[in-house]
């Protein structure tokens, strides 16, 4: 059984004990404790199921790389999925759930998939469910969500708090371990503005435990006085929790800050997403051991060397009493020294070398224990908890030479260095044949902006495994990632360690029935033979067997399966593995929670929203909004009971017969001014803007390069050399853009300015035939027809209040547009509003203004147009100039295709039955297509149904156009009959104009 | 004529940091040439020093910020603004040069006490420890445009008005007692 020892554990503190519940079972642990070693000092040593065959599972790890011990943590609003048991520190209160299993952890449903494995190869999910293509979506998919699967997705909206910070500095030093520490120290040295990001709560890495001698101080007291060191200088920053996810271009590095994930309900943010800009990064990241294939691999209590160490020596944790070794390596006798030192039984330590005689086996000898050379394990026994293991010849087929019993497994297949971070942008990786890894290829390093190196690796991350060698490495990365002067590294005590013997099948030559146990990939169930199953079908690529296989998938991404499989492959293909190569590292390193990612961006503060001057009394007038870009406008009023169509309709009737009022703020409004002012707006527009006069408004189209209709709006001339051009509310910055991209990449040499007041001003539409009326009431200025004739402008005051009104109308009615200082617009509405009760004034929503225009034939950016449109479709060659020699889209729209007479131009169109006809229909014309689909003649762009009228109304393109007035087409129309419709001239409201003039 | 009202009520809020809408401001857009003949003449008839690129130059309740080559960013009394457009336009008379009001197209905020410059490291892409006194920054603030600098006992910020509640809100959560960077 795993157990609490009664002494030692270094990181744990025993006068504070926390109560923590696993399952519902309430369990106590040590403050300074992960999950796992609680678990496991309460004897809880299957922690989960696996994903395909739901096996019992334990922790295999101590640290970030665990596939295993995956829980649910907290419950309701803070439930948190797939959370690694090892990294999770046990607070008081803490909830965990096992994942995966169905109806317990102990009696599960699934693991009948275990018998079945012989029929779930690799690639079986592209077998089996590829017929028939419908089954996949509605029985396949489904059934096997519900049985595989990790952790269940929150219901319930997070109800923790979390944000984002930005950073900079000269060097980042990804790992605390000592080779982070002493890289810090050496990239600081000079100054250089440093940060160390660790993504544990403690400092130190494996050294501690290790037992490695530094500077003739123990790692512990080293590692104290080094990070004592690194808070006394000004220039550096020390975050621990804080796990550097992924390095991007030009030294942007992401960090997930750990802030209260063990203090929940302080009130502090649970995490915060660093988005740190560095020069130069150090990937002190240091080294992932890897299992070792042989067969029953992955019961539970079978665990990496390192961290059966960890526990006994960390936390205090035996897990077992009886531990059998397995190794190719003199690293692992450590964890054989340290178990004997803490007075538990190890039975037997089986090397599959030949030889080893080194100071390490040497000093586990003379301990006692027995060492078995070239000898492996043939399996372990035990299903939901090793009970022993058979022992084999390494070099043989797995026949059993004796069984020893146990109920722990150390396995140790040597070191992986943790290359992720020198990968992410780039860095390329060479094989290192002696120790049987991948490490950095110094170069081709990532590159920054400079062409220089970004990323030095570091310590045991470089393939510098030993502390001593480390402590060199480390020195100089850091400061060479500093370009500052080296300093002398700390010394270590040098131990020496005889080289591993690469072992990638345990015995070699293991059958498959043996191989089909061997574990590679724990999260996802790949085994040895389910990799050369694959190779034998084909699949050369390791980036392909990966998907295949699903091999280094999911929440672990492989930490600790990619080298294994990937030699497996390589043996089963015959070729070298670096031939075979990796898969390719990206970013997070460990998995980001989503809501890191979105930080502060939730709720109210989730998007910009963009409020007018008048929002707020928008909002209390019950208005119903839609979005326009950011903005939220008043698509309509309602009052009562009435629905949109009803308020729709009386508003529109309201403002035709007496008088409405709009929010127009979010009309785009750009000041262009200078002596080429002119000259520049009738190259903007289609039609000439400097021959406007002083006071006077004018109608514009823009185009774009291509001779497509791009914005339209009214320009009015304020001054000599200075005009106010209205855009869409859409298009205020674009078109800012557009003039601004005009102005500085290809008229530099033209004196214009512009500015852009959209914001400076509320705008307040007063349409309707007493519009005139409401104004007058206010009082301050002449608004007769006299004094400010339709199309022009005037400036004064109104109810006391600075405006400048425009006589300007898009609804067909008498209207003025009233642009006010921003910090005025409600009041100048409110005492409209209010003014206005008698004359039954009501506000109106974009949908009557829509509508409203729709019945006057005005053309609308975005109906009428859709980026394939010219103005003359629309019949708006009136406003394009015929004396100009050039605007922007004149050279377009003479292209053959653009000045064909066969073009959809704009008609009218009222249905014969008064009925409204669906958006988006298409005119249809006989025959069909060469895909055979029924031709079409044209489209609606505007249709609704209008209130003046009593009877639907459109607007469209079609072949031949107005031409063909007084003819009847059909609509198309989903689900039912097509809609006969006449084509009309498309103003349908006061032709002659005299409502707006008058 | 009323007050003009500020575009989220001269909200407030205490955090770890102190967040006030303040204003409205005057604020005048001056589009002009460093090298047109007035412009320092300009500027000091206004009581403004003409800034050094990226600084502003803060002169008792005015300022004048340099925003790009050719764009400044004159501060002043809200109800000093027609004057001093006009003081321009004679200054500047014959010379290429826009000057336009936008006192009310902005927002204006303060961050104010000792950890005022980690509510800023929480929205802007900005190394505010290396911010100078006097350093105009125009950049980002979160999803929205913003420009701020150093003065006195934390930093002035400036938005477009219609996002002035999405950046009380910003600014309210960034300051959130018990999310100090530590």
């Amino acid at each position: 059984m795993s157990t609490r020892l009664s002494k030692g554990g270094r990181l744990i503190d025993r006068a504070q004990a926390v109560e923590f519940s696993f399952n519902g079972k309430r369990l106590r642990g040590f403050a300074g404790d992960t999950l796992a070693a609680s678990l496991l000092a309460n004897d809880q040593m299957l922690m989960g199921r696996s994903f395909k065959y739901h096996r019992a599972r334990g922790a295999v790890a101590s640290g970030a790389e665990e596939p295993n011990a995956l829980v649910n943590l907290g419950r309701g609003a803070f439930l948190e999925p797939n959370q690694r048991a090892t990294t999770t520190e046990t607070f008081d209160g803490l909830e965990a759930q096992s994942q995966n299993h169905w109806p317990s952890l102990e009696m599960d449903i699934g693991v009948v998939n275990n018998a079945l494995a012989r029929f779930l190869p690799g690639g079986f999910y592209y077998k089996t469910f590829i017929h028939p293509r419908a089954a996949w979506k509605h029985v396949f998919e489904p059934i096997i969500r519900k049985a595989a699967g990790l952790g269940p997705a929150p219901k319930e909206m997070d109800g923790d708090r979390y944000e984002q910070a930005y950073a900079f500095c000269d060097v980042l030093v990804a790992g605390g371990g000592i080779a982070g520490l002493q890289a810090a120290l050496a990239a600081a040295a000079d100054g250089a503005r440093v940060m160390v990001l660790e993504q544990t709560p403690v400092w130190g890495g494996r050294a501690p435990v290790d037992g490695d001698v530094i500077d003739g101080m123990a790692a512990d007291l080293w590692v104290k006085t080094a990070v004592q060191a690194l808070e006394g200088m000004p220039n550096v920053t020390l975050r621990t929790r804080c796990m550097v996810a992924g390095v991007y271009d030009h030294g942007y590095v992401l960090a997930e800050d750990r802030v209260a994930d063990h203090t929940p309900g302080d009130g502090r943010p649970k995490k915060r997403l660093w988005r740190i800009r560095a020069k130069r990064i150090v990937a002190a990241t240091g080294a992932l051991e890897r299992p070792l294939s042989f067969a029953g691999n992955d019961v539970p209590g079978v665990m990496l060397a390192s961290a059966v160490r960890d526990y006994v020596v960390n936390w205090a944790v035996s897990p077992g009493d009886r531990t059998v070794i397995v190794t190719n390596n003199d690293d692992a006798y450590r964890t054989a020294i340290a178990l004997k030192e803490a007075g538990l039984s190890v039975p037997c330590i089986v090397d599959a070398r030949a030889v080893a005689n080194g100071p390490l086996p040497t000093q586990a000898r003379a301990l006692g224990i027995r060492v078995e050379t070239g000898k492996g394990i043939a399996k372990v026994k035990g299903t939901k908890r090793v009970t022993g293991v058979t022992l084999c010849m390494q070099a043989g087929e797995g026949a059993g030479l004796e069984d020893i019993a146990c109920d722990a497994v150390a396995m140790s297949g040597g070191w992986s260095p943790v290359v992720h971070l020198w990968s992410h942008c780039g860095g390329k990786l060479t094989w290192d044949d002696a120790h049987a890894m991948f490490r950095p290829d110094a170069t081709r390093p990532p590159i920054s902006h400079d062409g220089l190196a970004m990323v030095y690796p570091a310590g045991a991350a470089n393939g510098a495994l030993k502390a001593a060698e480390a402590l060199v490495d480390a020195a100089l990365a850091g400061a060479s990632a500093a370009w500052a002067n080296p300093i002398a590294a700390a010394q270590a005590d040098m131990r020496e360690e005889a080289a591993l013997e690469p072992v990638w099948i345990m015995p070699q030559g293991a059958s498959y029935k043996l191989r089909a146990k061997m574990w590679l990939d724990y999260q996802n169930d790949v085994k040895v033979s389910d990799v050369q199953l694959a190779a034998r079908e084909g699949y050369e690529s390791v980036e392909h067997t990966k998907r295949y296989t699903t091999l280094g998938m999911a929440t672990d991404q492989g930490k600790l399966s990619n080298i294994n499989g990937l030699a497996v492959l390589a043996g089963a293909l015959n070729t070298d593995i670096p031939n075979v190569g990796t898969t390719t590292f990206r970013p997070p390193y460990t998995p980001v929670t989503l809501g890191a990612l979105a930080g502060e961006a939730r709720g109210e503060i989730f998007q910009p929203l963009r409020r007018s001057p008048i929002h707020a009394w928008n909002e209390q007038a019950n208005a119903y909004f839609e979005p326009v870009g950011l903005w939220r406008r008043p698509y309509c009023f309602p009052r009562g009971g009435e629905n949109h169509a009803q308020a729709i309709e009386r508003e529109i009737l309201n403002t035709r017969i007496g008088v409405g009022m709009l929010d127009a703020s979010t009309l785009g409004k750009l000041i262009v001014k200078g002596p080429d002012a002119g000259r520049f707006l009738d190259m903007m527009y289609t039609n000439v803007m400097s021959s406007l006069g002083i006071g006077k408004c004018r109608y514009g189209l823009m185009c774009n390069e291509n001779g497509f209709l791009s914005d339209d709006g009214v320009v009015v001339r304020l001054a000599e050399d200075t005009w106010l051009c209205h855009t869409t509310t859409g298009g205020a910055d674009r078109i800012h853009a557009h003039m601004e991209d005009w102005l500085q990449c290809e008229w530099w040499d033209w004196q214009v300015y512009v500015a852009n007041v959209t914001e400076e001003y509320a705008q307040i539409a007063v349409a309707g035939p007493k519009a005139r009326a409401l104004l007058e009431k206010l009082g301050g200025m002449d608004v007769s027809a006299e004094a400010l004739p339709f199309m022009s402008f005037a400036e004064g005051t109104l109810g006391g209040l600075p405006v400048r009104a425009y006589r300007i109308s898009f609804s067909g009615e008498l209207s003025y547009e009233l642009a006010v200082p921003a910090s005025f617009g409600l009041e100048l509405w409110e005492k409209l509003v209010a003014a206005g009760a008698d004359l039954g004034v009501m506000p109106y929503g974009t949908e009557a203004m829509h509508i409203m225009r729709a019945e006057k034939g005005f053309i609308m950016i975005g109906d009428e147009t859709d980026g394939t449109v010219i103005p003359q479709d629309l019949n708006l060659g009136w406003a394009i100039s015929k004396k100009k020699a050039d605007y922007l889209g004149k050279r377009g729209q003479e292209r053959s295709y653009l000045a064909s007479a066969d073009r959809w131009t704009l008609a009218g169109f009222e249905t014969l039955d008064g009925s409204v006809i669906p958006d988006g229909a298409y005119i249809i014309a006989a025959g069909v297509n060469a895909n055979g689909q029924g031709n079409t003649q044209g489209r609606v762009t505007s249709t609704y149904y209008s209130p003046t009228l009593k009877k639907g109304i459109a607007m469209g393109l079609i072949k031949g156009g107005l031409a063909r007035a007084g003819e009847v087409v059909e609509f198309t129309k989903l689900g039912a009959s097509p809609v006969k419709a006449r084509i009309v001239d498309p103003v349908f409201y006061d032709k002659e104009g005299a409502k707006q003039n008058g | 004529m009323a007050n003009p009202v500020a575009p989220w009520g001269n909200a407030q809020f205490d955090g770890f940091a102190k967040v006030t809408e303040i204003g409205p401001l005057g604020m005048i857009t001056l589009r002009a040439k460093r090298d047109v003949a007035g412009l320092e003449a300009a500027f000091a008839a206004l009581g403004l020093t003409l800034p050094d690129p990226r600084r502003i130059v803060i002169a008792g309740d005015k300022a004048a910020g340099w925003m790009s080559p050719d764009e400044y960013l004159l501060i002043l009394p809200y109800g000093a603004v027609n004057d001093a457009l006009a003081s321009l336009a004679t200054s500047l008379a014959g010379q290429h040069h826009l000057a336009a009001n936008v006192s009310d197209a902005r927002a204006v905020f303060r961050i104010e006490g000792d950890k005022a410059d980690q509510v800023l490291k929480k929205i802007a892409p900005v190394d505010i420890d290396t911010l100078a006194v006097g350093e105009l920054r125009r950049s980002r603030a979160a999803q929205v445009a913003a420009a701020f600098w150093k003065d006195g006992q934390g930093y002035t910020l400036v938005c477009f008005r219609s996002v002035a509640g999405y950046m009380m809100g910003l600014l309210s959560h960034s300051a959130t007692s018990g999310s100090e960077l530590v």
